[in-house]
């Protein structure tokens, strides 16, 4: 059995959550103040997700850099991993925001995608 | 001189949904004044997610939440001058800005919208001694840097300040490979949001070090290091708890100031609570035709609320112009009363509140089971429970026509905290 120590995002009260987790499932739950807090210790316990943003170097652009984003949240304990694989990627302009930039990275079934626009220089 | 119907001084969130409104109330004559090379402001290198969660109920970054604008700009034909800074203006309506392909621009404007935004507070405004060296600066100079030049301005950090911008810097940073040693916050609680907290510092094992501020920098040519103290509940530092944390960068997030230089050149009074001018219901300052919205007026936490309220003040701005622009009834001042730093509005005209009025405003303090109070006068007319009330959140109440009924002569309302 672990105890994991979560602070609820769910509103400004921010409740220390003081979780339970025998074999990867939530035993007890306490600390929480609603709903919310329930919910969200579950879900931190049993399977954190996160959406990754960073930016990566664009080729022949009016500007250096693409803002890109995982199209969907990813496993946390693959953040770093993201940001690895996308290290040293490049993107050449013109680049459309919605434009898929890496497809299922580390095999999560999720693509990378840009979030602007980049012209080609003129 | 050139003139326009409506001159909207700013191509950020604000201005850009308060040209896109004024546009929906069919004025074709609109120009947007913007400095940077393109529009959407400070959104652009805010490539984070968690914009647009109650506009448009999902989750964009920053430039998405921009482009969803833009887009209707250009969709619209609404016209706009990009690289253009604007260097005077003037109670006449009168503007003047400057720009390469124009050289100096003389405009004269029916109504004006002021959406210039704000501005990161610096080392100046923070008195802390030690070395002018390199490697001091603000979190969203270090995010422009990062987030559009593609520079990494540091390999080892510091962060004072926990507002929302330094939280997330902290995470940026130690993505791109940087080590974020430590956030100092001088306050024995966080302005940032809890999901800030927990995202970009509980997730990066970065410890946060409440009722912490930096009382030196050291370094040559570049920061070496600076002494982090303890401070007491008066935020006096505490002898003997300076502790030396090496590092190459200190990150500043020690708060926004409303950028109104120009709406003090037309002498526009500023509230000392907001450091944006005092506006009324319609958003509009004390000159008739000029109008306020966004982090220039007051300084906001979500952008949502920015865009709400600048649709407000383009489509008041657009019925100005129309001559369609009455306020009806008595004007009534709000006050900010025990426990509440200030309100935006600062007035309101009784009969001029359509489906009712949203009152924004901020408390001073962490308050836990507390009730927001309204008063007409000495009469409670509202009385809210809330859990929690923290300064790092805005709050709404909405003032309602039907409180006003059978009310003349209020003479003042009231907005406070109460125990019970």
């Amino acid at each position: 059995m672990i105890k994991k120590e979560l602070i609820c995002i769910g509103c400004p009260l921010g409740c220390s959550l003081e979780v339970l987790v025998e074999n990867g499932s939530v035993i007890k739950i306490s600390g929480h103040s609603c709903k919310k807090g329930e919910d969200y210790a579950v879900k931190e316990c049993t399977n954190p997700t996160r959406i990754i943003t960073t930016t990566l170097e664009v080729i022949n652009g009016a500007e250096a850099m693409v803002s890109v984003k995982t199209e969907r949240d990813i496993p946390k304990d693959k953040i770093y991993e993201c940001i690895r694989a996308l290290k040293g990627v490049k993107v050449e302009a013109p680049v459309e925001a919605g434009q898929v930039i890496v497809e299922n990275i580390l095999n999560t079934g999720v693509n990378v995608i840009a979030t602007k626009n980049v012209a080609r220089k003129a | 001189m050139k003139e326009y119907d409506i001159v909207i001084i700013g191509g950020g969130p604000a201005g850009l949904a308060a040209a896109i409104s004024a546009r929906e109330e069919e004025i074709e004559n609109i120009l947007i004044l913007e400095r940077e090379d393109k529009l959407g402001g400070i959104l652009n290198q805010c490539i984070h997610n968690g914009f647009g969660l109650h506009i448009f109920k999902e989750e964009l970054t920053g430039p998405e939440y921009a482009k969803r604008f833009i887009d209707k700009v250009l969709k619209l034909n609404i016209p706009y001058k990009l690289n253009t800074m604007v260097i005077d203006f003037n109670r006449d309506k009168i503007i003047t800005a400057v720009n390469e392909e124009d050289g100096l621009l003389e405009i004269k404007a029916k109504a004006v919208v002021l959406a210039m935004g704000c501005r990161e507070r610096p080392r100046g405004a923070l008195n802390i001694p030690g070395s002018r060296c390199a490697g001091i600066l603000t979190a969203g100079t270090a995010q422009k840097y990062v987030n559009i030049k593609g520079y990494l301005p540091g390999k080892k950090i510091v962060v004072l300040g926990s507002g929302d911008i330094g939280l997330i810097m902290a995470r940026r940073m130690t993505l791109e490979g940087a080590k974020v040693v430590e956030v100092d916050e001088l306050l024995p609680y966080s302005s940032g949001l809890k999901r800030n907290i927990v995202q970009c510092l509980n997730d990066y094992n970065i410890p946060l070090k409440l009722s912490h501020t930096v009382v030196d920098i050291k370094g040559k040519e570049r920061v070496e290091g600076v002494t982090v103290a303890q401070v007491d509940e008066n935020r006096n530092i505490i002898p003997g708890t300076e502790e030396f944390v090496s590092c190459d960068t200190l990150l500043l997030s020690v708060g926004l100031i409303p950028e109104n230089e120009l709406t003090r050149k037309a002498n526009i009074e500023i509230s000392g609570n907001t450091g944006g001018p005092m506006v009324d219901e319609t958003m509009e300052t004390e000159i008739p035709g000029v109008f306020a919205c966004g982090n220039v007026l007051h300084v906001h936490d979500l952008v949502d609320f920015v865009t709400m309220e600048s649709m407000e003040a383009g489509k008041n701005a657009a019925r100005y112009v129309k001559g369609m622009y009455e306020k009806k009834g008595e004007v009534v001042e709000l006050t900010a009363g025990e426990g509440v730093r200030y309100t935006v509005p600062v007035w309101v005209h009784t009969g001029n509140l359509g489906d009712g009025v949203d009152v924004r405003f901020r408390v001073s303090n962490v308050y836990r089971d507390k009730y927001i109070s309204v008063y007409f006068d000495d009469v409670r007319i509202m009385h809210l429970k809330k859990r929690i009330l923290t300064p790092g959140e805005m709050e709404t109440i909405r003032l309602k026509p039907a409180f006003f009924k059978d009310r003349t002569d209020i003479r003042k309302i009231t907005i406070k905290v109460e125990g019970e």
